[in-house]
């Protein structure tokens, strides 16, 4: 088995990472406070051309796999970037997936250019307030009407839409109780969100602060048949193909959070001193820091081994719900470590790993829930019946 | 016209050293190794030179163990066009005026116009280097450059001197070393990381340049290494001012044995 990174895979770690650093802490903790879009460090990153890391070469991006993509968001997280600094860089990786694999031809050439460049932004817009996890229940729907299509319905959690120039849209195209099976009927489309009778409300939030997330409400929208993506009817299974990678995507989000958050604490315990000695010589301080360090290390290893297994076009559902499960809780564990070792110092902003426990939190709950992955795991990997 | 870029792998300053077990060396296997970075401010002015339009081709030209090929290729991801790779592992038995020869060696056979080097490395600090490869090479060189134009066969320069700036004009081939401030090194762009990969670096031997590891040695025996103390004394001193200075060269004198 080679666990080894290659000479470029090595190389765009210690990249992404500079140009994160860059952005240090301070930034961080200012941008939580105004919520101002990360445009700088966007920017940045699209300058160096990091945007387009999983798009094709010959739409403008590097053609790379999942675990490239997985080793940048990892990075950037590890630099105490957070979610606020991660999804951005995100939504220029999943929501394109379904376009570079079931695009046309023309939409790959109008969008993935400007995707790779930064000069499009992407939202994303799935979840419905009456259908959360059940998506097939989702009933925002676009009835055909000569060229177009109209959309009426509501979104919620959508992100990104107050930067965001289109967002990727699940839709019924045909009523949940006339398809055959309950995951035909759904469309995709990239909605651009400058349309006529779309109105976005802003969702106030534990953290992400400097990425929205919103509702949606779309009233008689007209969208043009040519962003439909894919195949009308099909969009659910469009949209399955790229969940695995964007679990992985995650799982790396969070263990680059819980690195952020326990080499926080480890400075900590190593810099404080009570009873004449720095904390971290007490085995009540270094057990859980040390603990949480080989979660972490363990769930890395599993998003890298979906990731390749992804890449390398085998299945990986049961690797990408693992790290997900794992990686989401050993990030957690960790921030929630560090914390503790920083003691009343950890409820002040000003020592940082506040803001990253907030953060890390999201991802036991998004993209799915923990207990919905356990329940892929309960039912495909281990043969034990459906439980829900 | 052909520009050479000096480069040095240096660890990150950001690192923690530790003496090795034989106390005459720096531990070296947990170091984290980069380009020196005033070796950057020297190809980011030779990459803009060239994408000025006034050069045809930058190389970066580097000695040391085969782990320098990770820095080579930061080099060739920033934008170098390809890589001369001067491999010993008996250059680590080297010093400042051996590097100048192993590269003065290597160099001649590419006969550059234009040299850019870092006015220093940030590991030994020694600033001697690129003088020394400049007088081996029998050209004029500038240090401690600020700011560098290039003019039709002559390079226009301000140097860093003591309380001002220096300005000189100098013809070509020549060699400068550049000082913060003179540009800012870009990122290697993701594409230009993948392009990286495919460009060439050519390796060289000491034999391959005419020298033996015997030419270069460095003559110099490292009796023993030692950090810093970090601890402090806390001691205050009672009495007046006659005592107290009495007290604090008794100190130096037996304690300390600084004096």
């Amino acid at each position: 088995m080679d666990f080894g990174l290659s000479e470029e895979q090595e190389m765009i770690r210690t990249q992404v990472r500079q140009i994160a650093d860059a952005f240090d802490l301070e930034y961080w903790r200012e941008r939580d406070k105004t919520k101002e879009y990360p445009q700088d460090f966007l920017d940045a990153f699209a300058k160096a051309g990091w945007l387009g890391i999983a798009i094709p070469e010959a739409y403008g991006g590097a053609g790379l796999g999942t675990l490239e993509a997985c080793l940048l968001l990892h990075e950037i997280c590890a630099s105490g970037a957070g979610t606020s600094g991660a999804s951005p860089v995100h939504f220029s990786i999943f929501p394109p997936m379904p376009i570079i694999k079931y695009g046309s031809d023309e939409q790959k050439q109008n969008y993935l250019p400007k995707i790779a460049s930064g000069e499009m932004n992407l939202g994303f817009s799935i979840t419905e307030p009456d259908a959360g996890t059940d998506t097939t229940r989702i009933s925002t729907f676009a009835a055909r009407d000569g060229d177009d299509y109209v959309i009426t319905g509501k979104k919620v959690w959508s992100s990104n839409l107050q930067h965001a120039d289109r967002t990727l849209i699940l839709v019924r195209t045909e009523p949940y109780e006339a398809v055959e099976r309950k995951t035909l009927g759904m469309s995709l489309f990239l909605m651009d969100l400058k349309s006529e009778g779309i109105t976005i409300r802003e969702i106030e939030k534990l953290g992400r602060h400097c990425v929205d997330s919103n509702e949606l409400f779309m009233d008689s929208v007209r969208v043009p048949a040519t962003d439909l993506i894919g195949e009308e009817g099909r969009g659910f299974y469009h949209l399955l193909s790229g969940l695995n990678p964007e679990r992985l995507l995650v799982a790396a989000e969070a263990v680059g959070i819980g690195h952020a958050g326990l080499d926080l604490g480890i400075r900590y315990a190593k810099e404080r001193i009570v009873f004449n000695r720095p904390i971290g010589q007490n085995q009540g301080i270094q057990f859980p820091l040390a603990d949480a360090y080989t979660k972490l290390e363990v769930a890395f290893l599993m998003v890298m081994k979906g990731a390749w297994l992804y890449d390398n076009d085998m299945p990986c559902g049961e690797e990408a719900n693992i790290a997900k499960i794992r990686a989401a809780e050993a990030g957690f564990e960790a921030c929630d470590a560090s914390l503790q070792t920083h003691g009343g110092m950890g409820y002040a902003k000003e020592y940082h790993i506040e803001r990253l426990w907030r953060e890390v939190r999201l991802f036991k709950i998004a993209p799915i829930s923990q207990e919905m992955a356990l329940n892929y795991v309960g039912e495909h990997v281990l043969g034990l019946p459906k439980s829900y | 016209m052909k520009i050479a870029v000096l480069m040095k792998r240096v660890p990150d300053t950001a690192s923690v050293f530790k003496i090795g077990a034989d106390n005459k060396s720096v531990e070296t296997d947990n170091l984290k190794y980069v380009m020196s970075p005033y070796d950057e401010h020297a190809l980011e002015e030779a990459i803009q030179t060239k994408e000025a339009g006034k050069a045809d081709e930058v190389f970066v030209i580097t000695v040391g163990p085969d782990a320098a090929k990770e820095t080579i290729r930061t080099a060739l991801a920033m934008g170098a066009d390809r890589a001369v790779f001067v491999k010993d592992d008996a250059a680590s038995d080297t010093n400042c005026k051996g590097t100048a020869m192993i590269l003065a060696a290597a160099l001649k056979t590419e006969a550059p116009e234009l040299i850019f080097a870092g006015k220093q490395a940030v590991d030994d600090d020694a600033s001697q280097v690129p003088e020394r490869v400049a007088e081996l090479l029998d050209i004029p060189h500038a240090s401690v450059v600020t700011s560098f134009e290039l003019n039709d066969g002559t390079a226009l320069v301000e140097r860093e001197i003591e309380g001002g700036h220096y300005k000189m004009e100098m013809a070509l081939p020549a060699l400068f070393t550049t000082q913060k401030g003179i540009n800012t090194p870009r990122y290697p762009t993701l594409p230009n990381i993948m392009k990286a990969k495919k460009k060439e670096i050519k390796e060289l031997t000491f034999a391959d340049i005419g020298l033996s590891a015997a030419d270069v040695a460095s003559g110099v025996t490292i009796e023993e290494m030692a950090l810093p103390r970090q601890d402090r004394l806390n001691k205050i001193l009672d009495g007046d001012n006659d005592e107290r200075v009495a007290q604090l060269l008794s100190v130096l004198r037996e304690e300390e044995k600084v004096l």
